[in-house]
């Protein structure tokens, strides 16, 4: 992959983008992994559409309805109903912009100021290097799951702070990530070259250096995609996520654990929603990896 | 150091567990961590399971499974004609718990008995404010501080007690929990170590059982106490198990991790009853569900729209979701079963429409409210949070948004008592004596603001009925002034009555002489266990 | 060696001081007064009020306050839990050894059977077999392990009856506390039914807790050991002919064991969050419940010393590993 002459970019970029597809679709799982999680951007897109209810109107008189193929009489509740009469099917729908929102956002986030305090880590090195590698250090001395419930018993529970929450907690990743990387690209010769040119500060980091270390920012943004949904629903299960009635996925299962014994599909749907959903970025994330950049490690 | 202290610790906890090898247990699933073990400040039915009914005494008590008020520590007691002077005799040789952290030298005597109140009611007592930001609640809500003028010690084992005015239910007011009695000497013995936090960590009573062992949100273990003044108790380990999720109280009884528990959730108390090993007592609960407006802050000031919130409630639809059954519509804040019930009253109606044209007549549009939720299961409600989602749906269809507010158990009930708590707070009562003072008095008297008056209410009409159905002991005449109070009440709505509740007690076949209690209590005191 | 490990503590150094800060930032950084946030807003007058500010020394400097918070650390003074009273120090050490005997478990779990299905996939590469394990650990690796937990309890707890509900032992045993571990005190006490009941009550919570260790260290191996088998001193191994069992028990599988060891090291941090989640379905009464509760109690001054602990214990294991690694891999002295 070479991008350093503009007359080659066109055809060279076309011809990465086939090579990666390449790679990308030999790998059965990604492909499948990708397909699943288009179909559930379109569902999040066209929720409203395709969600046979409104998440939030509680049927009264079906209240806990079984799904029809396991016993319910409703047919109109393919999925069954919630301990206040609410069709689950529509609620993980709807809870399907939740997650992938929180997705989208959280990794948006942590990769803007990542990749940033990486680039200016790496970039500058000295005293900024060090002082920004410390304070990631610290953030990454602390189990990610309880540092962000910290940070939701100072903001106060809710979605918006969970996000914010999750978005810090990832970010070091991205910042340690690209500092490597900026490491191993500064001496190279096209950025020496660049700089010669009379490229600046800012130049040189944003355009000269960063989309040469994208292959491996695009795999852990992936990997934090998923785990970022993970992590709120955790969040949303011990209660200081997303508050009800929002159907979010794992507030929807904090609120159903007393049903486990009397009506499991309460239970069981929301989680499943988030396994699979989970599932298919990771699927994604290692086609990725493995299309992008074969050296890499799994782990 | 540390490790010597802790194989000390360790070989007197064997000494202590070594004649328990065939020892009758009774594990019992309940429901909250009591906030600590002295039933003075604390309010919660899980506190006083944890400390009141089992570790310590009162001057009297309730019987088992009802209201008649029995001689407990006082053996006799007399009245004086004129209502205003009481003179206890106490048990004379009734012995305080011996541990590891505390050996007694003497039996009770007027000491405790005094002691127990005025830490309670003397702000100069030193034990007062022995934790930090420590409140009275029941002492003042049962408006102890105006009806008693003194305590005395005739002699070691006579108190007479003086009032300021009769007050009819005193008697039944001395059975409730606060009025536990500790231990003078364990007191003096904390303060001269400096300790006092102690007094609530590790309790000294002279109850059927002494205190062993709590590990925070986990496991309480007590023993019997062989020097029981009633004589020692059938089982010998009495344990309690903390478990918060009543799915999982469920399982736990069902797999035999547990002989008895409280408070299933309603959806399984078909299951637990169709189990061949569980028995599953039921009783009706004295006890009320509400929904407590804070009428100090607009527009919740107004009675119309509080009279409109409620109309827009579908109370029916939520006892069916919520309590599956097992509860009743409550129209009034007492249960029918109790005397003084007003049965005229017009149960609350359903109205949608209404409710809007009236909240716009009170001129409130784009109303937003917080709808405080309890985290934990009641007797009087199951589930709060579930009942938070349906007011918020009801009341989302007549234009009011309500957010939904909840803190951990201890945390919800302090900062709900609080006068200027905004918004609508869920709550209810279960009744400690069986007499009407005991709901109205307690949860709707001025002097309760701040304290169990979640909905900072005080009315001039409302307040002067009970106040004279106190001081009065004609039953005609009181009876008379509570139909009043719930007139007004009715009128006024100072909180919105959701439900009484059907009480469920299941437990192993193997406990034997388990009593539900009318007023929502658990008492291991009089149980057996099969072998 | 010696300079290594010098040199890996002198970089420690500055993050241990920035936890302290993180730590004595969290009650200052909380909404409101930190006085009201720590003793409630009620009940408290305002001489009260004057007296615990200068009790916990909220009128000094900020710059004092540090100083004075870890002149308190050092001396072994955590605070005292605003819930229980006690200090906080002394409610961790009571329910630290029941998270590391839960993680203990869960780790052992997770190594012995993720390097087994590692090295079976590797071996059996591209079969049904392979892509089954390595579908199944990439499901392991994307699971929610709260409901996985609730899962397994419907299943094997409700179901099944085989295994407790929660908890960490029958409640009916009761004996003295001598390490923290149920499996080392119920044998001290003498009682091995005890001890099979603890067992018991270990293995839901260790499945869940070692779920995602396991996906990752069966990811790891294989990938670990595909690399090693394609190398020339192992095909030289099969060109001469050494028996398929010894060219992968010995050759292959020690040098693959080597980033895979920093795999597991790496787990440790992960573990501590998926501690939280497993102790509070399980209510196992470690310290990951314990924190969750501190929390929703809001006894800040066990959740801030709960941080600093943690935080503390999860990179000294780090460090820990780091040498060992040291030590296994004599190569990475060297930089």
């Amino acid at each position: 992959m070479s991008a350093d002459t503009p007359i080659a970019a066109p055809t060279g970029r076309f011809a990465a983008l086939r090579e990666f597809w390449y790679y990308f679709s030999v790998n059965r799982g990604a492909v499948l992994g990708l397909a699943v999680f288009v179909v559930l951007l379109l569902v999040a897109i066209f929720a409203p559409l395709l969600a046979p209810f409104p998440p939030e109107q509680q049927f009264r008189e079906f209240i806990r309805m079984a799904p029809p193929w396991a016993g319910g009489t409703q047919s109109q509740f393919l999925l069954g109903t919630d301990e206040v009469g609410r069709d689950i099917l529509s609620r993980l729908i709807h809870g399907a912009r939740f997650s992938l929102f929180i997705g989208f956002f959280v990794v948006t986030a942590a990769l803007f100021s990542g990749v940033t305090l990486g680039l200016v880590a790496g970039y500058f090195r000295g005293w900024v290097d060090a002082l920004i590698m410390r304070i990631m250090d610290i953030i990454l001395a602390f189990p990610s799951l309880l540092l962000a419930l910290v940070l939701v018993a100072i903001l106060g529970p809710g979605l918006f702070n969970a996000m914010l929450a999750i978005a810090l907690v990832l970010q070091p990743h991205f910042a340690r990530l690209t500092r490597a990387a900026v490491l191993s690209e500064k001496s190279r010769e096209y950025v020496v070259s660049a700089k010669v040119a009379g490229a600046g500060h800012l130049r040189l980091m944003f355009i000269t250096i960063l989309p040469n270390c994208l292959g491996p920012l695009i795999v852990q943004a992936t990997l934090s995609f998923s785990n970022a949904i993970l992590e709120a629903a955790a969040l949303g299960f011990l209660g200081m996520g997303a508050q009800p009635p929002t159907p979010e996925w794992g507030t929807m299962l904090a609120r159903a654990r007393e049903f486990i014994t009397s009506a499991w599909w309460i239970v069981t749907m929301p989680g499943l929603a988030i396994l699979i959903t989970v599932l298919a970025i990771n699927l994604v994330g290692d086609g990725l990896r493995d299309a992008l950049d074969p050296k890499l490690k799994r782990s | 150091m540390n490790l010597m202290k802790t194989l000390l610790a360790a070989t007197a906890l064997a000494v202590v567990m070594s004649g328990s090898a065939y020892a009758k247990q009774l594990v019992y699933c309940s429901e909250a961590s009591p906030a600590h073990f002295d039933p003075g400040p604390t309010t919660g039915g899980n506190d006083f399971d944890a400390s009141s009914r089992t570790i310590y005494n009162r001057l009297v008590e309730f019987e088992h499974g009802g209201t008649a008020v029995m001689p407990a520590l006082a053996e006799s007691w007399e009245v004086s004609d004129d209502g205003l002077t009481y003179t206890f005799h106490l048990r004379a040789g009734v012995k305080f718990h011996t541990t590891p952290y505390f050996t007694p030298t003497r039996d009770l005597t007027a000491d405790d008995v005094i002691y127990s109140f005025e830490r309670q009611w003397k702000q100069d007592n030193p034990w007062y404010q022995y934790l930090e930001g420590l409140s009275w609640d029941y002492f003042q809500g049962m408006d102890m501080p105006k009806f008693l003028a003194s305590m005395e010690k005739v002699d070691d084992l006579t108190v007479k007690l003086t009032l300021t005015e009769p007050n009819a239910p005193m008697i039944a007011n001395l059975g409730m929990d606060f009025a536990s009695i500790v231990s003078k000497e364990y007191a003096d013995q904390l303060a001269a170590s400096g300790n006092l936090a102690d007094f609530a960590n590790k309790p000294i009573g002279t109850g059927p059982f002494v205190f062993v062992d709590y590990q925070t949100d986990a496991v309480i273990r007590y023993q019997a106490f062989a020097d029981y003044w009633a004589g020692k108790v059938a089982i010998d380990d009495l344990i309690f198990a903390i478990t918060t999720d009543p799915a999982v109280r469920g399982q736990k009884l069902k797999a035999g991790e547990c002989d008895i528990m409280s408070y299933p959730a309603p959806a399984d108390i078909a299951g637990l009853q169709a189990d061949s090993n569980l028995t599953v007592m039921e009783q009706e609960g004295l006890n009320i569900g509400y929904l407590a407006y804070n009428t100090t802050i607009a527009p919740m000031d107004n009675a119309s729209v509080r009279k409109a919130l409620t109309m827009a409630i579908n109370k029916d639809a939520i006892i069916d979701a919520v309590y599956q059954g097992a509860g009743q519509n409550a129209k009034n804040l007492i249960p029918p079963t109790m005397w003084s019930y007003n049965d005229a009253i017009p149960a609350d109606t359903y109205d949608p429409e209404a409710a809007r044209k009236m909240l716009a007549d009170a001129g409130v549009t784009n109303l937003t409210l917080d709808l405080w939720a309890m985290p934990v299961s009641r007797p009087y409600n199951p589930n709060a949070q579930r009942v938070a989602e349906l007011v918020q749906a009801d009341w989302a269809a007549v234009g009011v948004t309500a957010n939904i507010v909840t803190y951990e158990w201890t945390e919800y009930r302090q900062r709900g008592k609080a006068p200027d708590r905004p918004g609508a707070f869920q709550i209810g009562w279960t009744g400690d004596n069986g007499d009407p003072d005991n709901f109205f008095a307690t949860l709707f008297s001025c002097s309760a603001i701040g304290v169990s008056n979640y909905a900072s209410w005080c009315n001039k009409d409302f307040e002067d009925a009970i106040q004279a159905a106190k001081t009065t002991s004609d039953q005609a005449e009181r009876t008379a002034l509570y139909t009043k109070a719930q007139e007004v009440f009715k009128a006024e709505e100072p909180a919105m009555t959701l439900a009484h509740s059907k009480v469920f007690m299941p437990m192993s076949k193997k406990v034997i002489g388990y009593t539900m209690d009318p007023l929502g209590i658990h008492r291991f005191d009089n149980v057996d266990v099969a072998e | 060696m010696f300079r290594f490990i010098l040199h890996k503590l002198a970089l420690i150094v500055p993050t241990v001081f920035g936890i302290t800060i993180a730590a004595f930032a969290f009650i200052r950084l909380l909404p409101g007064d930190p006085i009201e946030a720590m003793v409630g807003q009620h009940g408290i007058t305002p001489e009260r009020y004057a007296i615990l500010k200068e009790q916990f020394g909220y009128n000094l400097p900020i710059w004092e306050q540090y100083f004075n918070y870890i002149a308190d650390l050092l001396r072994g003074d955590f605070g005292i839990s605003l819930a229980t009273k006690r200090p906080v120090i002394d409610e961790f050490l009571t329910l630290f050894p029941a998270t590391v005997e839960l993680s203990l478990f869960a780790m052992l779990l997770a190594v012995l059977l993720g390097i087994l299905a590692g090295i079976f996939s590797a071996i059996k590469r591209g079969s049904w077999i392979d892509q089954m394990t390595m579908g199944v650990a990439l499901a392991g690796y994307s699971m929610p392990i709260f409901w996985w937990g609730l899962l397994l309890i419907i299943f094997f707890s409700g179901y099944l009856g085989w295994t407790p509900v929660s908890g960490r032992i029958a409640l009916s045993f009761f004996f003295p506390r001598v390490t923290g571990f149920m499996l080392i005190d119920s044998l001290v006490a003498g009682k091995p039914d005890a001890f099979v009941s603890a067992i018991r009550h270990l293995i839901l919570p260790s499945v869940v807790l070692g779920t995602i260790p396991l996906a990752v260290i069966a990811r790891q191996t294989r990938s670990a050991m595909l690399e090693v088998l394609g190398e020339d001193y192992v095909r030289t191994a099969r060109a001469k002919g050494l028996e398929p069992r010894r060219v992968i028990g010995v050759h292959a599988f020690r040098n693959a064991l080597i980033p895979v060891v920093t795999t597991i090291g790496l787990q440790v941090g992960l573990l501590m969050a998926g501690a939280i989640l497993t102790e509070t379905i399980f209510s196992w009464p470690g310290i990951g419940k314990w924190m969750i509760d501190s929390i929703s109690k809001r006894d800040y001054v066990s959740v801030q010393s709960g941080l600093l602990l943690i935080a503390l214990i999860v990179m000294a294991v780090n460090l820990l590993v780091d040498i060992l690694y040291a030590v296994i891999n004599p190569r990475i002295r060297v930089q």
